[in-house]
């Protein structure tokens, strides 16, 4: 991570870290990792490690903050002081605190709000290692975390980035590409609804190569769920199996 | 499962479903843990699939107990409050126990001292009085075999489970009663009390339940149990002579 790569993708269509331009990072998915927490989920996304706790519907605290009509998603985003080279100030930066926000309304469209009025669902992601696209793999567990806890779901959410390195729209940018490349484009995406709850932009992308890179980003999000699905049933049928013997 | 086309159905008998698994279209009606949108049924949380006739229900591996009006539940008290108690009950909700429900009179606040009823932490068998989106759920104890816990043992399990534990028209907690000889009394909100004459029925009960919690939804269970109940029973007979001798 330290040597800037000279090119981010080679002649053959090859990236710095060996990948094609529509290959993902490899991925790791796994459900019900903390025992106090009432659903949660750990993900390795390439580099990035991650884990996602979700609590509740349970009474807000404080209160006022409970919606008469509806329950009320909270979203903890922190990255952990390890997480990075360089030493992060524990304290929620102004990024975190906007990927908290961010996170919590890629989410609320998967919830059934108005269905348990005036409690609360919290969810606490920690990144424990980052390595580019945190946001997106962030996404990805916490909605697992949820699943788990027992709320109803629409859908499973994912997400997974798209981006522009030297002149090529690829998939699932890490931490070098980035910081080197032309631009950025997160999407947080429900496979079964065929809805898209996340959409941002960072950097500068022509029209037709903005369209390329969503449907890329929205391809490999359909692969993380099948891995997403994968991991939830997997929780679940250790225990079918012990009790079939 | 019908052939007829244009009502198709996506999944085979007890499939494992993950919230957002599409189910069935056409004229089917959404049952437990499902949801409809643009005529078809999707699932919302995970679980296990079948039909009742054309009802699509799912039942739940993990859910959150919900209070119905009508619940026996068993909780905890959380605050001695002004004229009554709060309770957690494992719900989203925390629930409300009246002063004047308890004490079966009118209840004066200079002559009664609320926490030599309950006091903070003590367990509570209820019914939930009422209940609805608007208000917090309103616990009572005025009737038989309600009221605060002094004996037994306390597990939980997940809400889903408990009509399991009851079995079909209670034939599996009759059953475990019978053989260990103890008085269950179960918590629709995942919540099990069990009183027995020694530790060693108490124990077994727990492991019963425990083992039917974890194998719910595998068939031949009631079968699998009594075996375990008539193996254990001797044992504990046993053990609870031994114990009398020392």
């Amino acid at each position: 991570m330290n040597e800037k790569p000279e090119k981010l993708i080679d002649k053959k269509g090859i990236r710095s870290d060996g990948r094609k331009a529509d290959e993902l990072r490899p991925l790791k998915l796994q459900v019900g990792v903390l025992s106090n927490a009432d659903g949660s989920a750990y993900i390795e996304h390439g580099k990035n490690k991650i884990l996602a706790a979700a609590y509740g519907p349970r009474e807000m605290h404080p209160k006022h903050l409970a919606q008469p009509d509806r329950m009320v998603l909270r979203c903890r985003y922190h990255m952990a002081p390890f997480s990075v080279q360089e030493r992060k100030s524990p304290a929620p930066s102004r990024r975190e605190v906007e990927l908290s926000k961010v996170i919590k309304e890629s989410l609320e469209p998967a919830l059934f709000l108005e269905l348990y009025p005036r409690t609360g669902v919290d969810v606490f992601v920690e990144v424990l290692q980052a390595d580019g696209g945190t946001r997106c793999a962030s996404i990805t567990a916490a909605a697992l975390a949820i699943a788990d806890a027992g709320v109803p779901m629409r859908d499973l959410v994912v997400g997974c980035a798209a981006g522009k390195i030297d002149d090529t729209v690829v998939l699932d940018l890490y931490d070098a590409e980035d910081k080197l490349g032309a631009a950025d484009v997160p999407v947080a995406y429900m496979p079964a609804l065929n809805a898209i709850t996340l959409l941002q932009m960072d950097g500068i992308l022509a029209p037709d190569e903005f369209e390329k890179a969503i449907n890329m980003a929205i391809d490999g999000c359909k692969k993380i769920y099948e891995m997403q699905k994968e991991a939830l049933k997997t929780k679940y049928m250790v225990v079918k199996e012990t009790g079939e013997e | 499962m019908d052939g007829e086309d244009f009502m198709p159905i996506f999944f085979e008998k007890k499939q494992l479903v993950t919230p957002g698994d599409l189910l069935a279209e056409g004229e089917y009606l959404p049952g437990e843990n499902t949801y409809v949108e643009q005529n078809k049924i999707y699932a919302s949380r995970i679980g296990l699939v079948d039909t009742d006739n054309k009802k699509v229900n799912v039942v739940a591996l993990r859910a959150f107990y919900v209070p119905k009006m009508g619940d026996i539940v068993i909780g905890a008290v959380l605050e001695v409050g002004f004229n009554g108690w709060t309770i957690d009950i494992k719900a989203p909700y925390t629930a409300l126990l009246r002063a004047s429900d308890v004490l079966s009179r009118p209840f004066k606040p200079q002559n009664d001292e609320l926490s030599t009823v309950l006091n903070a932490g003590d367990l509570i068998v209820a019914k939930i009085a009422s209940y609805d989106r608007a208000h917090d759920p309103q616990l009572t104890v005025g009737e038989p075999g309600l009221g605060k816990i002094t004996r037994g043992q306390i597990l939980h399990v997940t809400p889903t489970k408990i009509p399991r534990v009851i079995g079909r028209k209670g034939s599996m907690i009759s059953m475990i009663k019978q053989e260990t000889g103890c008085q269950i009394i179960l918590g629709l909100n995942g919540v099990i009390l069990v009183t027995g004459k020694t530790l060693e029925e108490e124990e077994l009960a727990i492991e019963v339940i425990k083992k039917i919690e974890q194998e719910s939804h595998t068939s031949g269970l009631t079968d699998r149990i009594t075996q375990l109940l008539k193996e254990r029973k001797g044992k504990v007979e046993e053990k609870v002579e031994e114990n009398k001798n020392e």
